[in-house]
């Protein structure tokens, strides 16, 4: 498969950029959080997705959806990233999609056409710490008639506060460092003894922090098989990695565009300052890396579509270098407007925020980096 | 199955039985390579048999037409063939300019009568060529080159000096950047093909910091050029050049990654030893390796993406040069860490035990990959100006 878009994916993002671009530029991002909105993004906005087909993209045919793939959903993240559009799409429809894709057909068809309908919304709530160790979950789920309890804390669970069921990671077995014995369990919001408090965070979306104190669920709750859940997380994970990781692309893209045009029309001393060599040189190593960065992604989201053995390795290659490059890029971005960059005003700002919360989701470019150098034997 | 998945397997058979197990294992350095030309001696008999089997199909030069020596795969086929060559770890049969310089530009610029003619030699690895390019005053800032061929009516008579001509002393032809109009600067310059052996040619090595004499200095004095080895039209090389430079740094900026797509951290671990957790036993070097690895990697995809768009006529004309600022610089960081790791043994210039100093020889010469072929000072102001179409100069 040659490492470019194909045509119908190039359709794709032809009627993703201006959609995202026309519908959700940073100006509603900016409308959304000065409102205060406790949900961080627009209901109306999730509809649309839906009548646009975004949605249901990687849920199967049979169940409604598109039964397209990860390049795609990348296509409709890059746009996402560009335009910092708030939405529920990766918790949702990369996510919640793939964990349901797992699940028993009664799950399915639970969750699946309001998701697809752009009115379901789910949350993936997997950290227990700060930094991100899905192997060190430790919160419980002991069997209780026929069903299951639930017992421990989580955090970092965006769009939880909003979101109609969570896809929760919990041990039936095992303990915490231990693959085997994990259970996933999709809960809905109005579960009994679950305590939520939401936090927006820097980036102006909503994180919330939850405690599950003997949350009862049925056994038709459990996605995938009772104490198998660590394969059934494997593919959320790796499915919700590359995707924040295309996110992250089109978040570093926006800033460099942005970037790239302010040196163009500012003046200093003059003269235009995208005439210094010395801007011109760090603007020209961002390009380089962002097209690097975008190769990587573009190659882990093809092995995954292929079901390859390498897609777990180029995953984490795809998460850490998209990671730093976006970094880089937003960095570079706040630096080359000067004064103007620190400002509310001005856009790029958001855009370093927005790519410090992806970063973070699901493991950083060390966290990545690391597994890197675990799954090449050093 | 589709004719690609048979291609794929047909491909797979074919190598198993023809690439010898000397071939899988990885080069040491250039010197392992196979140059070919008139006067190269083969390192051994597996170097000679795997470039007579490769030559044998047009493998050298998969993808150009048969009628040139080439094996007339499509773009996807030549894919498979690198892969299947890759999954094998089968070194290239053949290292050769004729094959990463001179035949993409004589294939776009040359006539049926010159492709006919220079091209299978080289798909053979029959005739070494050189490149005379920079020249004393003339490094990045190649149109100011002087070297002049004076015009005699059926043959030009050339005289100057080149310099940074890799491997001059070793090659058969050159092929030549000359001034053949004084007047105009960019539009005056020849693309000019002759033997090394013409009478007024004369070559000799320049040592490096690595000790090494991979370049030579090149003069000509009153050298007689025919007016058919031209390629391109007179005074206009330097579209010629231009063309090429573009293959020249996708081939540098392969030393980056592209063939070396493994684990760097992985090829180190016996060099360094691991902990008890089964770690690389310095962190602070593990962490600096797979911080290199994630971006080397990531480099291949980039030159996979490259590839596949050029072949589909996607992607800006000015990537290479992206491709070769982020190639060569990693190439460094990759031996600058070789070096970390090695500790003393690392330092030893001249031992058995060193293969005579391989690795700080190594690592010097690729202190030059960021200079030859155009700077990456002069890489990031094309870029910079081609591609993010900054104002200025």
């Amino acid at each position: 498969m040659p490492l470019y878009l194909n045509e119908d994916q190039a359709m794709l993002q032809d009627s993703a950029r201006p959609f995202m671009a026309e519908q959700a530029p940073v100006a509603h991002l900016r409308k959304f959080r000065d409102m205060d909105c406790k949900d961080g993004f627009s209901h109306d906005l999730w509809k649309q997705f839906g009548e646009m087909g975004f949605t249901g993209i990687l849920a199967s045919e049979d169940d409604g959806g598109l039964g397209m793939g990860h390049v795609e959903a990348g296509v409709v993240l890059e746009e996402i990233g560009r335009n910092l559009t708030p939405s529920p799409f990766l918790t949702t429809s990369v996510a919640g999609v793939t964990a349901l894709n797992e699940a028993a057909a009664s799950l399915r068809e639970k969750y699946l056409p309001g998701i697809i309908g752009g009115e379901t919304v789910l949350a993936l709530a997997i950290d227990e710490s700060a930094k991100h160790r899905p192997e060190r979950i430790a919160m419980k789920a002991e069997r209780s008639g026929n069903g299951f309890k639930l017992s421990g804390k989580k955090q970092f669970v965006v769009q939880g506060g909003s979101a109609d069921a969570l896809i929760v990671a919990a041990r039936t077995g095992g303990s915490a460092g231990e693959t085997d014995g994990l259970t996933l369990f999709a809960v809905d919001k109005n579960a009994a003894n679950m305590s939520m408090e939401s936090a927006r965070l820097l980036d102006s979306a909503m994180a919330a922090h939850i405690e599950f104190d003997g949350v009862e669920v049925t056994a038709d709750a459990v996605v995938g098989e009772v104490d198998q859940g660590w394969s059934v997380l494997k593919k959320v994970l790796a499915a919700t990695r590359v995707g924040s990781a295309s996110e992250m692309i089109g978040v570093g893209s926006g800033a460099m565009d942005m970037t790239v045009d302010y040196l163009k029309e500012r003046k200093q001393f003059g003269r235009l300052i995208g005439e210094f060599q010395a801007l011109q040189h760090r603007a020209a190593h961002l390009y380089s890396e962002m097209e690097i960065a975008r190769a990587a992604v573009l190659k882990a989201q093809q092995l995954l579509d292929e079901g390859s053995d390498d897609a777990e390795l180029w995953v984490s290659i795809a998460k850490a270098k998209a990671g730093a490059t976006s970094d880089l890029a937003v960095r570079e971005g706040v630096q080359m407007h000067g004064g103007m960059g620190m400002t509310d005003e001005y856009d790029i700002g958001l855009y370093m925020k927005r790519d410090r919360a992806l970063a973070e989701f699901l493991g950083d470019a060390n966290y990545h980096a690391n597994r890197v150098a675990e799954m090449s034997g050093y | 199955m589709s004719d690609l998945e048979r291609f794929r397997a047909e491909t797979r058979a074919w190598l198993e039985e023809n690439c010898p197990p000397e071939m899988r294992q990885p080069m040491k350095d250039e010197k392992d390579a196979c140059w070919g030309g008139r006067n190269w001696t083969f390192k051994n008999e597996a170097q000679k048999q795997w470039l007579e089997a490769m030559a044998g199909r047009g493998w050298t030069v998969p993808d150009w037409p048969k009628e040139y020596g080439g094996g007339g795969l499509s773009a996807a086929e030549t894919k498979i063939l690198r892969q299947e060559m890759a999954r094998i770890n089968a070194r290239n049969p053949l290292n050769s300019f004729g094959i990463s310089m001179l035949g993409p530009a004589m294939l776009h610029f040359g006539t049926e009568e010159q492709k006919r003619h220079y091209l299978p030699p080289i798909a053979r690895g029959e005739i070494r060529w050189c490149q005379g390019y920079s020249e004393p005053g003339s490094g990045s800032d190649l149109v100011s080159l002087q070297t002049y061929g004076e015009d005699k009516g059926d043959h030009w008579v050339v005289n100057g000096q080149k310099i940074w001509t890799s491997y001059a002393d070793q090659a058969d032809w050159i092929f030549c950047l000359v001034r053949t109009d004084k007047e105009n600067k960019y539009q005056g310059i020849s693309f000019l093909l002759f033997d090394m052996e013409s009478d007024g040619v004369s070559t000799k090595p320049i040592k490096l910091i690595s000790g090494n004499s991979p370049f030579c200095e090149t003069f000509f004095d009153d050298v007689k050029v025919p007016k058919d080895q031209i390629v391109g039209e007179v005074n206009r090389g330097w579209d010629v050049a231009k063309y090429l430079l573009g293959h020249e740094r996708e081939m540098i900026s392969g030393t980056g990654g592209g063939d070396r797509a493994g684990s760097l951290g992985a090829a180190l671990v016996d060099t360094v030893g691991k902990d008890d957790s089964g770690r690389l036993d310095d962190p602070m070097l593990r962490a600096e390796l797979a911080r290199f690895d994630v971006d080397a990697l990531a480099f291949t995809a980039m030159s996979e993406r490259f590839v596949d768009e050029m072949k589909a006529g996607k992607g800006h004309p000015a990537q290479p040069n992206m491709l070769k600022y982020a190639g060569t610089e990693l190439n460094k960081r990759r031996h600058a860490l070789v070096m970390e790791a090695g500790g003393s043994d690392a330092l030893e210039w001249e031992s058995e035990r060193s293969s005579e100093g391989v690795r700080p020889r190594a690592w010097l010469r690729t202190k030059a990959n960021s200079i030859e072929g155009g700077t990456s000072e002069i890489m990031l102001n094309v870029v910079a100006k081609r591609i993010l179409e900054l104002p200025g100069a």
